[in-house]
């Protein structure tokens, strides 16, 4: 680790490296046990759809490949943002943060219509095991899309105002790392959930 | 890691660089969606999973920069990764899932 990124960057433990970095790696790490969890009990209970409508009855897949796409895309914007974050370039931060946010919001706008056309198919919440589990792994994921995007926005007003503690570009790299991590659990969710039928 | 090492491999892709991967995952994305529709037979769930795998790694390695980065993070977010599937690989096989 450099003298430069002491000097622009958070705090540093004994090995060099920032804090704050370690800390999101062990919350992502953890957090694989969490959707792990979540879509071990999905593969579980996928077949389990007692009166409700099977999987390949409710899934679009030409919807969701969509979604996945512009998911894939909202990481190729936030490495983007990231990039300009370390370049010091503040105007292209704030596009390409503002540009990932938007990818990020038309995901979650997709997942609102998906889940709404599942329930008018028959298919709420406690209809079937299958139903619950998809809906919780997949509502979940939901959540830490929508708490990206408030962090993204959040990033945007607290560099506008100079109000960032220690360096911008780590700040906005942490909140990077957060949002590859969600795009990452899609990519499984989208293969195991959707591709692969029941 | 040396001032000249850091300043130049942790963040070291340069913007097209990040454009052609993301074309990569984009063409990756399309032969997933395409596995849907065609049947490739005993292929199928092994190309799938490969393909997730591939897509995987390539957005941790080089969007999240652990490629580039101080190997402490790969183990740190690795480790986590190896033990969840781990147990839940085992918490399937009680529920007899693989049988």
């Amino acid at each position: 680790m450099t003298s430069d990124s002491h000097a622009d960057g958070g705090a540093h433990s004994s090995t060099g490296l920032s804090n704050n970095k370690l800390g999101m790696w062990l919350f992502l790490g953890s957090e694989c046990l969490l959707f792990g969890g979540l879509i071990s009990t999905y593969m579980l209970y996928r077949g389990r759809v007692g009166a409700g409508p099977r999987p390949s009855q409710v899934f679009d897949i030409p919807f969701t490949s969509v979604s996945s796409f512009v998911l894939l895309m909202s990481s190729l914007t936030m490495v983007l943002a990231v990039s300009a974050a370390h370049k010091g370039d503040d105007r292209n931060t704030y596009l390409w943060i503002t540009v990932t946010a938007l990818l990020g919001a038309t995901f979650v706008g997709g997942q609102v219509y998906e889940f709404t056309a599942f329930y008018n198919e028959g298919m709420g919440f406690t209809t079937s095991l299958f139903s619950s589990s998809f809906f919780v792994l997949t509502g979940f994921h939901g959540v830490h899309v929508t708490v990206g995007i408030i962090m993204l926005m959040s990033i945007v007003g607290i560099m506008k105002r100079s109000k960032v503690p220690g360096s911008k570009a780590e700040t906005v790299e942490m909140i990077g790392l957060y949002w590859h991590f969600v795009d990452i659990i899609w990519i499984i969710i989208f293969t195991l959930i959707y591709l692969i039928p029941a | 890691m040396t001032t000249e090492t850091h300043s130049t491999t942790e963040h070291g892709m340069s913007n097209a660089g990040y454009v052609r991967i993301a074309a990569i995952l984009a063409a990756i994305t399309a032969l997933e969606v395409s596995t849907y529709y065609i049947d490739l037979g005993a292929l199928f769930l092994p190309s799938l999973l490969i393909m997730m795998a591939v897509k995987f790694v390539i957005v941790v390695s080089y969007f999240m920069h652990l490629k580039y980065d101080n190997k402490l993070f790969s183990w740190v977010f690795y480790a986590g990764l190896i033990l969840a599937l781990i147990v839940y690989g085992i918490f399937l096989a009680t529920f007899h899932f693989f049988s």
